[in-house]
């Protein structure tokens, strides 16, 4: 394919650029020398003090870029993009009881957010009850307590489910999750066809990263797989995963290992999809991604950019998927928490601004951005609201929502893009030589890059190669700042009271055959290595919680507990 | 005559610490970051891993006759664990072991975990350099207390 | 990082060793965890103390426990924890780290595969770094280990990593060597055929779920029959026992085989010949510290002079005899404090 360039222009180009920098640079460097003695992306890009075309002489628009809405969707999946439809604005939410969510999700509703997103407690993300032990103190902190299916239908309590796309953050428990969801949207009326969002359902990050994992490596992976078969053939608006980098990077990675173990990820669960003897076209379509939009502004736009073209190449090269939409990478995107700091905490406005301005501009589907107290808590009404008002900002007034991919043909976003995409293939190749993803976790690989890069990090802003206002430049010694900060307040003894007490009443009013049955089934199910859904299914309906079904399934497929890795 | 007492070059002891994550939190990042800074200082870590219990943490600083224990805790929950574990410490006669608590912490909790014990809070952001201080002249006090009190 | 040896010197004079060991026989986990870190340096003791542990110590079975790094030995260790439980002993850990030779500190990462085993008041877990200083570990160790026996546990494991005369010194000691190692680690045998795992009384090929193992199942069960590998005590011959850890298989197996070997040893009055050869152990590394230590002394008396001579090659031999003289002299005339 051809050169957008004229050769030799770029070659006059490459020499004056050269010209410019011995002498005409230099001169001025003399006299007033750079900041620094190197740039470097956060991913240790070394950046360069201007772009030219004779970064990327042989840049060929047909092979890098395409047209929007065509293969390699560098562009955009889309051909209409924002033009036709915005970014879903979905903010993370939930805390207490499902009472107190379903107010929350009401207020977000009503102030313009146009998909759901559930933030679970502790208990619930690792699949225990309200009452158990481990739970004491945790109900209801980080996320809303949902461990049964009268939980779950308190929270959508006037909510038409059918409306509405509901992405909910859970992985081991994705399951039981996924069917106290599904009854209540049955309950509702709605039929399977329009049930509508998104389970994460994403073990191997669990391992490298968010740790909310249960069950060791193989059986994680298992389970995730079945959720995804069964939801394709049953639930066609679903996403039954959500591939997620955003946990990877906020654990330490750097952008490059961030898209690169999240597509190694993607390129294992579909190879073990297929291992089911699925056609890779039944399923593709219906996955999706999930990353994280870090502060360096355009290292982010270069990643979301290289995601789309390389992922299109591995579903159609390498998997030979024929359907196009098997080809689109689709993500949400979310705001990075790991850049908010608890110092000066009105900055991270200001950061998250910018942050989901990275993401729109890298053509995300839909968006999370952070509250400034995220650094303190679960976020305020008043931090939700500024949150999403940012992204109102950025959609309505700013314009860069008007025309698709507009920083396409900049020199130095497009040398980013494919200098990312570089990097990013050999991470890939090394993760595929170690027999891919689920091996190289077992070995402990993306963990020790991951504390390796998170150790480097820190050293580098203890010592000042990094800055970051408020902690190590521009720092302020009083914290009546952080005082002044209104943060959420709720009474969380007394849900965690309200939760155990739902809890006994669900336990006691159950017909306790059928309860029995169905754990049996379920058991039984997963000891023959069977699809554990339907089964998983008819115990959220004869009323077994949370905490009952994960302990079934930990009986047949143990507990796991990680290596010391740093 | 030779005496093992009279020995010059003797093992010197190095600081031992706890870092330990209470709860069901798995934020561990921060946690392996500090532990690793305090090996390169020069101290002996023992890291429990995730989703320890007060009791586990309390026992793993008495076995290990620990000199300072650190926690961190991302889930919102350091009242309630932090103040178990100060109640544990207590059970098994290690109150005199310093206890330094990281986290997502609202400042007015910061307070409170001060009231129950808590010798030092770090907030995101803290420096790895001022952590290592701290831990340090803690495990130097609590060593001098042991050398004057018995 | 680390207190003085003077401060630690004065520190054992301000100890109340006989209520300590009270207080420690009784069960108190704290009074146990000091007196561990007091008999680190065995000769910071008042000899007395030391000789009444020792007299209550002898009936522990001590088991080491080695074999290639990420074969699973923690784990398997934490699985074994369980199953002597279940048995009704009273089981201690020692687990050793290795010390970054740069900064002396260490991460002692064996304690998190063991952490559940916490809140069970019938199980004691200590982490020891290797320190670097010589035969410090091996003391430090074996002297743990009299102090955990002399506290009525009836199985005391050490964990170690890594070849070396510490592990060795270490492994010598103990009444039942354990190697662990995992299929696929390219040359099964050579693999093994490093430092203490040579002389194992017991080999627990963990893991055996993974591709190849039953290859090596074979290698080594060879190597074994052939005595190309392994330990012979007495009539009883090295065994080979397979074992996935992680899934619990094979544990209950490798249990019953560390029981028969003891059982093997009490018998034949073998156990009792390892208490002994402990011992041995602890006072040869203790005199050896004493020399060691009387020529650093003697080394930084003379440094100038010596460091003249050595440099110009005027007798470099005859020069390191006058440097052990001075220490014999040293030691002879130094009045203990």
């Amino acid at each position: 394919m051809g050169t957008i360039f004229n050769e030799d222009e770029v070659k006059k180009i490459g020499e004056k650029a050269e010209r410019w920098k011995v002498v005409t640079l230099k001169q001025w460097v003399e006299r007033l020398p750079e900041r620094q003695e190197s740039f470097t992306t956060l991913s240790d890009i070394p950046i360069k003090e201007v772009y030219t075309p004779a970064d990327i002489p042989n840049f060929s628009y047909e092979e890098k870029l395409g047209m929007p809405g065509e293969y390699p969707f560098t562009r955009g999946i889309h051909a209409t993009m924002y033009r036709a439809r915005l970014w879903t604005m979905r903010m993370f939410s939930g805390y207490g009881g499902p009472e107190e969510t379903n107010k929350r999700l009401k207020f977000l509703i009503e102030h313009g957010e146009t998909g759901l997103s559930l933030a679970f407690d502790y208990p619930t993300l690792v699949g225990v009850d309200p009452d158990d032990p481990m739970a004491e103190g945790e109900v209801g902190i980080v996320g809303v307590s949902v461990p049964s299916v009268v939980d779950m239908d308190v929270v959508f309590n006037g909510i038409d489910m059918s409306k509405v796309t509901t992405n909910m953050t859970i992985n081991p428990p994705a399951p039981a999750l996924l069917a106290f969801y599904v009854a209540v949207a049955e309950k509702q009326g709605v039929p399977y066809t329009q049930i509508g969002g998104t389970t994460q359902n994403d073990p191997l990050k669990e391992f490298m990263a968010q740790k909310s994992y249960v069950f060791p490596p193989e059986p994680a992976v298992k389970v995730a797989m079945d959720l995804i078969e069964w939801s394709v053939k049953n639930l066609p608006k679903w996403n039954p995963i959500s591939i997620s980098g955003y946990h990877i990077r906020e654990a330490g990675a750097t952008a490059v290992q961030e898209l690169a173990f999240t597509l190694a990820d993607g390129i294992e669960y579909v190879r073990q999809l297929k291992n089911r003897g699925l056609d890779v076209d039944s399923f593709a379509p219906r996955l999706s991604f999930f990353f994280d939009a870090h502060i360096n502004f355009f290292e982010e736009i270069a990643k979301f950019r290289a995601a789309r073209r390389m992922w299109a190449k591995i579903m159609r090269d390498w998997f030979g998927a024929k359907n196009p939409r098997s080809w689109w990478l689709r993500f949400h995107t979310q705001t990075a928490g790991v850049s908010l700091t608890a110092q000066q905490p009105w900055n991270n406005i200001v950061r998250t601004a910018i942050e989901a301005l990275a993401a729109v501009l890298g053509g995300t589907q839909s968006l999370h951005t952070n509250s400034f107290d995220e650094p303190f808590r679960v976020p305020s009404e008043f931090a939700a609201k500024i949150a999403l008002r940012t992204q109102q900002i950025i959609a309505y007034e700013t314009g860069v929502a008007d025309t698709i991919d507009p920083l396409a043909g900049s020199y130095y976003v497009e040398w980013l893009t494919d200098e990312v995409e570089e990097r990013a293939w050999k991470y890939i190749d090394k993760i595929e030589g170690m027999g891919g993803m689920l091996e190289a976790v077992k070995k402990g690989f993306p963990q020790r890059e991951i504390a390796d890069a998170a150790y480097k990090f820190q050293k580098d802003v203890d010592e000042g190669r990094r800055f970051i206002v408020g902690v190590n430049i521009f720092a302020e010694n009083e914290v009546e700042d952080i005082r002044k900060v209104p943060l959420l307040e709720f009474d969380q003894q007394e849900t965690e009271r309200r939760q155990k007490q739902r809890i006994a009443q669900v336990r006691s009013m159950r017909d306790q055959q059928r309860w029995a049955r169905s754990l049996d089934e379920l058991r039984r199910a997963a000891e023959k290595g069977e699809n554990i859904m339907p089964y998983v299914l008819n115990a959220a309906k004869a009323y077994a919680t949370l905490g009952e079904i994960m302990n079934t399934l930990k009986e047949v497929y143990g507990v796991y507990v990680e290596p010391p890795i740093y | 005559m030779a005496s093992m007492s009279s020995l010059q070059y003797t093992e010197e002891r190095p600081f031992k610490v706890i870092v330990a994550k209470l709860g069901l939190d798995g934020h561990d990042r921060g946690a392996k970051v500090i532990a690793r800074a305090l090996k390169d200082a020069g101290f002996e870590v023992v890291y429990t891993g995730i989703r320890q219990t007060p009791e586990q943490v309390a026992r793993a600083a008495i076995e290990e006759d620990a000199d300072v224990i650190g926690v961190s805790i991302l889930s919102g929950a350091h009242i309630h664990h932090v103040r178990l574990l100060m109640e544990k410490l207590s059970e098994m006669g290690g109150s005199d072991i310093p206890v330094v608590v990281g986290g997502t912490i609202p400042i007015v909790d910061v307070d409170e975990l001060k009231r129950l014990g808590v010798r030092d809070v770090f907030l995101p952001g803290e420096s790895l350099g001022r952590i290592v201080d701290v831990v340090r002249k803690l495990a130097e006090e609590k060593r001098r207390a042991e050398l004057s009190g018995g | 990082m680390r207190s003085s040896a003077e401060a630690e010197l004065s520190l054992s004079e301000k100890v109340d060793f006989k209520q300590l060991l009270e207080s420690a026989a009784k069960g108190n986990l704290r009074s146990i965890g000091r007196l561990l870190t007091l008999v680190e340096n065995p000769y910071r003791l008042p000899p007395e103390v030391f000789d009444g542990i020792a007299r209550m110590a002898g009936k522990a079975h001590i088991i080491g426990v080695t074999g290639i790094p990420g074969a699973g030995k923690s784990t398997l260790i934490s699985k074994l924890i369980t199953e002597f439980r279940r048995r009704g002993n009273r089981v201690a850990v020692v687990a050793i780290d290795p010390s970054s030779p740069l900064s002396g500190g260490a991460l002692l990462g064996d304690r998190l595969r063991m952490q559940e085993k916490a809140e069970d008041p019938g199980v004691f877990i200590r982490s020891v770094s290797t320190r670097g200083l010589r035969g410090g570990l091996s003391l430090a160790a074996l002297s743990m280990v009299e102090v955990l026996d002399a506290l009525g546990y009836d199985k005391v494991i050490i964990e170690t990593v890594g070849v070396g005369q510490a592990e060795t010194d270490i492994m010598n000691a103990v009444h039942t060597v354990v190697v662990v190692t995992m299929p696929g680690v390219g040359d099964d045998i050579q693999a093994l055929k490093a430092g203490v795992m040579e002389i194992g009384n017991i080999y627990v090929l963990n893991k055996s779920d993974l591709p190849g193992a039953q290859e090596a199942f074979e290698y080594i069960s060879f190597a074994l029959s052939k005595g190309e590998l392994g330990q012979r005590t007495g009539d009883w011959s090295p065994r080979l026992i397979r074992a996935s850890a992680v899934m619990g298989s094979g544990v209950e197996d490798v249990a019953n085989v560390i029981d028969e070997h003891i059982s093997y040893l009490r018998s034949n009055g073998l156990a009792y010949e390892k208490v002994a050869a402990r011992r041995l152990t602890l006072v040869r590394l203790m005199a050896e510290r004493m020399i060691a230590d009387s020529v650093e002394r003697a080394l930084q008396v003379k440094i100038n002079d010596l460091k003249e001579r050595v440099a110009r090659a005027e007798g470099i031999l005859e020069i390191s005899a006058e440097l052990a003289d001075a220490a014999c002299k040293l030691m002879s005339s130094t009045k203990p404090k």
